[in-house]
Parts: C-alpha cells; sequence; structure tokens
C-alpha cells in the first residue's frame, strides 16, 4: 500500500508538468529525425522565411549539411549567406538594439525554442497567426496572445481569421485561396519547418539514442557475468 | 596453486610487493581496509549506496575535468560554451549529460544512503562521529549543487540563484551586506558566477573528498552497522574475528560489482533516453541564456532542493518582530541540519526499526511520505491548499525528530537477537 | 591474483562459520577472468568518448579549414603582406624573380640540407630547388624551425652564397635562402616547413587543400 503510494507520489508530478498554461487546444507533434527530405525542406524554409530575423548562433552550416545529407557546395549556394563559410555558425545582421525598437522584443535565437517550449508550442504557434487589426503589426497569436512578431508566413497561409461566438474566440477560420499553399500543403511546410526546429535544439539526439541501444546491451551482457561471479562467491556463505 | 616456499622461493610479484611493503603500508591498508575488514554478513539493498555514491562522485569528478576543459566561465561565453561542448566537442554532448544526469543521481544514492542510517539505527553510538560527517558531506553537497547550477547561466540558473541567495538577505541585521558580499556585486552577475566556478570546480570536491576519506576512517574503525542493528563485534571466534563476519573483499567487492553493472544500466537509460526527465533533471527555462530582465513563469529550485524548499515557502506568519521570509529560511535551515542530532534523540533500548515499536515505524513512515509530499509541492507554484498540506508535513516532519526522545522511550520494543538474522 | 585463495582461507580454514566449504575454485578462476575480459572491454569502451572529446572540434576544425590566397598584386622580389595565417600559423608567400631561381639553383654551398631530405619538412612537389610547386612563388610555413619564432623578410644581400635575399629569424640568429632551405651552422636545424596547398589559378592557392600540378 506504502509502495503504491509512494509511486503515485512520484508519477504526479510529471502529469502536472506536461500540462499547458495556455488555453489552446494543441494538436500533436511527433518529431521524425530520420526524415531527411522533411528537414531538408525545414532547412530551406528556415533560412527563407525565419533566418533573416532569427539567428541559429549554436549551429553550424557544415554539420547541418552533413547531417541532413546535403552536398557542401549545394549548400554554399542555396543556403549559405555570402561571405560566411561552410564552417560557419548560422548567424544573420539583425541588429538587437534597434530591433527591439521595431518589434517591441528582439526576435530571439531558435536553436534550442523547440527545449525552452517544446516541439508541439513551436509547432502550433506557426499555426495559429490570424489577422488582427489592433495589433500594430496586424497580426495576433493564438499559442502567444500578442506577440511582438509579424506573420511573416501569411502568402504561404493566406488569411486566418478568429471567429467568436458567445465571448468564446476558439476558432479560426482560414481564408481559402488567399495563400500560395493549400491548408494541407501548409500544415506539411510547418511541420517540416518545426522538424527542423526539433533537429537543431539537439542535433545529436539520434546518435545518443542509437549509442544508447549499444551501452545498455553491453551492459546487460556485462550484467550475466557480474551475477554469475557474485553468486559463486557467496555460495561460501551460509544461508546464501 | 599454492607454491610451497621453501622450495622454489618468492614469485616476482611477491617480491616487488615485499619492497613495496617495507617502504610503504600497501598491504597492509589492504588488509585493513579490504581483505580484513570483516563486514556483516546480511548487508541488503539498503546496503549498496555508500559505494554507490563513491561510484557516481567519480563520475561527477572525471565528467566534471572534462567539461572544464571547454567550460567558459564568463557571462558573455558560458551558455554558449555549453551548447559548444554539446554540438562541436566529440562525444560533448555524452559528458554534459554524464555529469547534469550524476548530478541528480548523486542525490537519490544520497537519499536512499541517508534512509538507511535511519531505518536500521547507524547513527546511534559509536557511529555518531560517523553520522555528523555524513551531514557535513550533506550539506557540502547540497552547495556544491547549488554552485554548480548557476554555471550553465541559463535562466533558471540565474534566477534560481537570484531566489536562493535573496533568502540570505532575510537574516536580520547582516542580511543585505551578506547578500552583496556572496555575489560580490550589487546584482547577480558574471562576478557571482566566476567565484561560483572556483567554488564548485576547486574548493568543494576538495572539501567532499577529504569529508569522504574521513567518513571511511570513521566507519572502517568503529564497523559497519547491519540490518539487525547489532554488533557483530560482540560474537568473536578464536581469532577474533566476528562470527557474523564476512572480508569485504572478495564477497562485497563482487557484490558491489554487480550493483554497479545495474546501477549503470539504470543511469545509462536516463542518459540516453531521457536526460532531461521531463524537465525535472534539465529544466526548460535552462536552454534559454540568462536574462536579469524576464524571470521565468515559475521559478523553482533542482528536484533535489525541493522538499527544503516547501518548508521555506510553508512559514507565512511573522512572529516576534521577524519576517515570514526568515523564518521560512529558519525552518528550512533547521529541516536540514537538524537530523545531526539524531544520536541523541534516539532513546530506544534496540538500534534497527526491526525491533523497534509501532510509533518509531509510524513516525518514520510518516516521516518519509511527508518529504516526499513536500517534494512535490516544492516543484509547484504556492497554492492556498499547497501551503497548507506544506506546513502540515513541515510539522510532521519536525515531530519525526522532537518527539523522538519520547516515543523512543516509552514504546514497547522486540528483543534484538544475539546474531544475525538475514 | 590470490582472490581465490582468499576465499579458500575463510571457507575452510577459520573456525569462522559464516563460511562452508567446497569450493570450485575452477569455476571460480573462469567466472573472475571471464568477467574481467568483458570488464575491460566495457572500460574501452567507456574510455572512448573521453579520449575523443580530446580531438578538434568542429569550431577547431572550421577555424582550421583551408584558405585562399590571392597573390596577383604581388611584386618580384616581395613578401605577401599582410600575413595570412593558417590554423594559426604565419603564410608566407614570396616572388622570385629569375636571377633569384638561378641563383637558388646553383650556390647551395652554405646550406644544411639543399636537396630537401627531410620528408617532413615539404610535401613530395616541393622537393626541388626552389621547394615549391612553381619556381616564381615560395610558400613557407613563416615558423623557425629552431624554436618557433617568426622569421623576417630579408631583401638585401644578407647570404654570401646566393647573394639574394631571404629569412632572417631574429630570436637566435637562424637565416634561410629564398626557398626557406636552413643555412649551416645556424641554431635552426631544418628547412622552413611547406604547407600543403594548390593552385586554383595562376595567381589565387588555398592552402590545406592537396592537389598539384
Amino acid at each position: 500500500m506504502k509502495k503504491l503510494l509512494l509511486s503515485v507520489l512520484i508519477l504526479l508530478p510529471l502529469t502536472a508538468w506536461s500540462a499547458s498554461t495556455n488555453n489552446w487546444p494543441m494538436e500533436d507533434f511527433e518529431g521524425d529525425l530520420e526524415n531527411l527530405p522533411s528537414l531538408q525542406n525545414g532547412f530551406q524554409l528556415y533560412t527563407n522565411y525565419c533566418l533573416g530575423c532569427h539567428s541559429l548562433q549554436f549551429q553550424r552550416y557544415e554539420r547541418t549539411a552533413d547531417d541532413l545529407g546535403i552536398p557542401h557546395d549545394i549548400a554554399m549556394e542555396n543556403l549559405v549567406f555570402t561571405g560566411q563559410k561552410i564552417g560557419s555558425l548560422i548567424t544573420n545582421a539583425m541588429p538587437k538594439q534597434e530591433s527591439k525598437g521595431w518589434f517591441g522584443a528582439s526576435p530571439p535565437d531558435l536553436t534550442l525554442v523547440t527545449r525552452v517550449r517544446s516541439p508541439e508550442w513551436v509547432y502550433n504557434y506557426l499555426l495559429t497567426f490570424y489577422a488582427d487589426a489592433d495589433r500594430p503589426m496586424g497580426a495576433n497569436n493564438k499559442v502567444y496572445p500578442n506577440v511582438g512578431m509579424p506573420n511573416v508566413l501569411l502568402d504561404l497561409q493566406g488569411v486566418q481569421r478568429q471567429v467568436c461566438s458567445d465571448g468564446n474566440c476558439d476558432q479560426l477560420v482560414l481564408d481559402s485561396g488567399t495563400g500560395k499553399m493549400s491548408a494541407e500543403e501548409f500544415d506539411a511546410a510547418i511541420y517540416d519547418l518545426t522538424n527542423f526546429l526539433y533537429y537543431t535544439g539537439e542535433p545529436t539526439r539520434l546518435q545518443r539514442q542509437r549509442t544508447g541501444i549499444y551501452v545498455l546491451l553491453f551492459l546487460i551482457f556485462l550484467g550475466c557475468f557480474t551475477y554469475l561471479l557474485n553468486r559463486e562467491y557467496w555460495k561460501d556463505i551460509d544461508g546464501h | 596453486m599454492e607454491k610451497s616456499k621453501s622450495q622454489t622461493g618468492p614469485t616476482k610479484l611477491e617480491a616487488a610487493m615485499g619492497w613495496l611493503d617495507k617502504r610503504f603500508p600497501a598491504t597492509e591498508t589492504f588488509e585493513y581496509h579490504m581483505s580484513k575488514y570483516y563486514a556483516p554478513k546480511n548487508f541488503n539493498f539498503w546496503y549498496y549506496f555508500g559505494f554507490l555514491a563513491m561510484f557516481v562522485l567519480v563520475n561527477q569528478l572525471v565528467t566534471g575535468v572534462w567539461l572544464t576543459m571547454n567550460y567558459v566561465p564568463s557571462g558573455e561565453g558560458a551558455f554558449a560554451s555549453v551548447e559548444y561542448i554539446m554540438r562541436d566537442v566529440e562525444y560533448g554532448w555524452l559528458l554534459r549529460y554524464l555529469h547534469s544526469t550524476g548530478a541528480s543521481f548523486f542525490f537519490i544514492v544520497i537519499y536512499l544512503h541517508m534512509y538507511r542510517a535511519l531505518r536500521y539505527g547507524s547513527y546511534r553510538g559509536p557511529r555518531e562521529l560517523l553520522w555528523l560527517i555524513g551531514m557535513a558531506i550533506f550539506i557540502a553537497l547540497m552547495a556544491e549543487g547549488f554552485f554548480g547550477y548557476l554555471l550553465p547561466w541559463g535562466n533558471m540558473s540565474y534566477w534560481g540563484a537570484q531566489v536562493i541567495v535573496s533568502l540570505f538577505g532575510a537574516i536580520p541585521f547582516i542580511g543585505p551586506e551578506l547578500m552583496e558580499w556572496i555575489r560580490g556585486d550589487f546584482l547577480m552577475s558574471e562576478t557571482t558566477l566566476n567565484r561560483f566556478f572556483a567554488l564548485h570546480v576547486v574548493a568543494l570536491p576538495l572539501v567532499l573528498c577529504i569529508l569522504i576519506f574521513v567518513h571511511l576512517v570513521a566507519l572502517h574503525h568503529v564497523g559497519s552497522n547491519n540490518p539487525d542493528g547489532i554488533e557483530i563485534k560482540k560474537n568473536k571466534d578464536a581469532d577474533g574475528i566476528p562470527l557474523d563476519g564476512i572480508p569485504f573483499h572478495p564477497y562485497y567487492t563482487v557484490h558491489d560489482i554487480h550493483a554497479m553493472v545495474v546501477f549503470l544500466f539504470i543511469f545509462c537509460a536516463v542518459v540516453f533516453f531521457a536526460p532531461e526527465m521531463g524537465g525535472y533533471f534539465l529544466e526548460k527555462p535552462n536552454f534559454d541564456m540568462a536574462d536579469p530582465l524576464k524571470t521565468p513563469d515559475h521559478i523553482a529550485p533542482v528536484w533535489y532542493y525541493t522538499p527544503f524548499y516547501a518548508m521555506l515557502r510553508a512559514a507565512t506568519y511573522p512572529l516576534f518582530g521577524m519576517s515570514a521570509k526568515f523564518w521560512g529560511f529558519v525552518v528550512m535551515a533547521g529541516a536540514i541540519v537538524i537530523p545531526a542530532v539524531l544520536p541523541w534523540l534516539d532513546r530506544s533500548p534496540v538500534r534497527s526499526m526491526r525491533y523497534k515499536g509501532i510509533w518509531s515505524r509510524t513516525m518514520l513512515s510518516l516521516f518519509v511520505i511527508s518529504f516526499f509530499i513536500l517534494g512535490y509541492l516544492g516543484t509547484q507554484a504556492p497554492s492556498k491548499l499547497g501551503t497548507i498540506m506544506a506546513q502540515i508535513c513541515t510539522t510532521i516532519y519536525f515531530a519525526y525528530f522532537i518527539l523522538m526522545p519520547w516515543y523512543t522511550r516509552i514504546e514497547k520494543t522486540k528483543p534484538e537477537p544475539e546474531r544475525v538474522t538475514g | 591474483m590470490s582472490d581465490g585463495d582468499v576465499a579458500i582461507d575463510s571457507a575452510k580454514d577459520n573456525n569462522n562459520d559464516a563460511t562452508s566449504g567446497g569450493v570450485n575454485t575452477g569455476r571460480r578462476y573462469f567466472l573472475i577472468q571471464a568477467t574481467s575480459a568483458v570488464a575491460a572491454v566495457g572500460a574501452v569502451g567507456a574510455a572512448w568518448p573521453f579520449v575523443k572529446y580530446w580531438t578538434p572540434s568542429a569550431k577547431a576544425r572550421a577555424a582550421g579549414a583551408p584558405v585562399k590566397i590571392d597573390f596577383s598584386k604581388l611584386a618580384p622580389g616581395e613578401m605577401l603582406s599582410p600575413i595570412v595565417a593558417w590554423r594559426g600559423k604565419p603564410i608566407f608567400v614570396v616572388s622570385r624573380d629569375k636571377t633569384s631561381i638561378d641563383a637558388l639553383k646553383s650556390d647551395t654551398s652554405d646550406l644544411a640540407d639543399p636537396d630537401s631530405l627531410n620528408p617532413e619538412q615539404q610535401p613530395e612537389f616541393a622537393v626541388n630547388a626552389w621547394r615549391s610547386a612553381k619556381p616564381e612563388v615560395g610558400v613557407y610555413l613563416g615558423i623557425c624551425t629552431h624554436l618557433g619564432c617568426s622569421p623576417k623578410h630579408v631583401v638585401t644581400d644578407n647570404f654570401e652564397a646566393s647573394g639574394q635575399g631571404g629569412f632572417f629569424c631574429p630570436c637566435h640568429g637562424s637565416k634561410f635562402d629564398l626557398a626557406g632551405r636552413v643555412v649551416k651552422g645556424v641554431p635552426a636545424p631544418d628547412n622552413l616547413e611547406v604547407p600543403p596547398y594548390r593552385f586554383v589559378s595562376d595567381t589565387v592557392i588555398v592552402i590545406g587543400e592537396e592537389g598539384n600540378a
């Protein structure tokens, strides 16, 4: 009984942690770091739509290209800003002080955003921008209300509006045809972009898990020997 | 197998050991501490954690040294250097996770190790000094963890340290100056980071190693306790060897080696598959750089400090002209320090919980449950119900100690056996 | 090791009745050896990351990446300035005119290693009188082979033998000719090192890449 009580008490905090402080119902996100085409697409989208304001200052081009299966020359041509080398960190020219004045907050570096928030948060954030005339940049966001960031994906997604009924503004409606991509295409693009940021958060994740399997298997193997050795010696002792 | 010495003379190894032993007490020391140190034969699960603590210590020391090779202890460089280790340095990610997981496992092991002492009365005479040295190690370890946590210079590092240092500001008269003295600056800054680095990497590891050495010397001088709480030295054979004792080497060396492999399995499962442990071992706000202008939504210390943090927050009334903040500090410090006087609080005629009465068993169980509840409450934002629960559990925590001289004397105990039972 | 022996002692010789007799020593030794062997493999595996951790990181490799040098503006007899670094080491690029090139071939009597016999100091293509891929351009590491100071490029008549300029190290007085060959009787033991490099065009080289004509 005491054991059951203790295990419940230990597990309780873990459930509390996953509860969102925001009311927006989050769509699930499953990262897939082995899906190289998805990661490559995400990298390209990031370079085109995000890198101007948001650096990835802890990530290097060379490593990203290698992990994603992009040859260095293609990366240099399509993804690397002029003047930077393949081994450079992915920085940008956004000035910290001025940008604070322009946006209300300086656009943060995004290398670790999926570790600070969670991949789900980033995915849902990018999907839930909507038109809001009351905001200085003309857009608001359901996951991060009153965010200072403009809706840079507007031309891809199209115009999304908030629909309110009885004071409940839980619905977002997309004006179809206003964006370059269909709703499904946009969803896939945002999946790729989030997947890419999931990768940059911890580029060694796959290596970590693969190494872990070998380590645990080895320990089981070694454990058999140490168990037998221990049992062999303890035969000497009465009662064992 | 045994060579007859009169026929063939000493082997090369024996000759080499002979040379060494004339100049250094090598064999003597090995025999005193290992092959002729007679430990009770009935050690159970609770007796693994001393050795495991040493193993985790070695892990922290070695991975710590390696991390220090690439860590930069400056305000601008610290956070970036941790990410540099995680990405650019070969296997840096593994060294980092070994160190961060090791820190949490160190406390898991130590809490279990201390629980063993409570359960079997290992703090009773003649082991009072052993227990006090252990308490000193515990406090040094808490400090070591506190200093180390600032080093990644993440946002939780910064604000967590800010909160704890400001606790010292609650001490009357000297508080504000003490805060400034600890920080070395008017606010939490790079100056504080630099000195915490020196303390974490050099000073406290030295202190810990010395204390642990002294801890082992004290232990081997009096001999180990056991689950039955009886002194095995009371029953010796004709050669002066305890009847219930077995040489530590080879029996407990092979025993502990197997324990180490099992422990490593659990440890590596976490390191390789769940190093963040849902945000308890590596906290999410700490993947953001320290920002003096932006506090995280919810500041909590790392899980192993949360029981004491909950007690700190449980003090909500000012008393005798002192603020609630001051009393919170007193309660927290008191909770950490009060176990030190256990040897003098426990008046039971028997040592081990196996033979103690219903009062001791109940109080110990309540103590443990309260400790867990307090730990959980410490991770949560304060709430009305939470505060009441914390106040109740803090009372139970202290009652375990304060009432002990009474309940250990009045309760009906079982007779201790003459020889160990298994 | 006497592990097995101790166990036998406590099992048989003691009055200590915590142990019983009858030890299968063969099995015991086998298990000790087998466990030790597997544990040794584990120890090597555990040590591996700690060893690899010391190797140059991605940052070092990025900083140590090949460097492109354009010397189209270099006049004969001059050394390229400002000095470009590769892996933190100064690269000397000297332009040599016909007189210098001929002098390099002819007068070698005062040189310690005129034929560049020490293979550690230059790649294959630089084993010749001018110690470079093309005689008009010399590319050397600007590090004196004595104790590592950076020599000075001297233009004036500094060397009795070749009568040309060369490199003079101010720290302990070592002298090298315009092909980086060390003079006899100076503290430096070897010729100046030639880094790996290749020509991408007539006036552009990349230090740190192989493949020379």
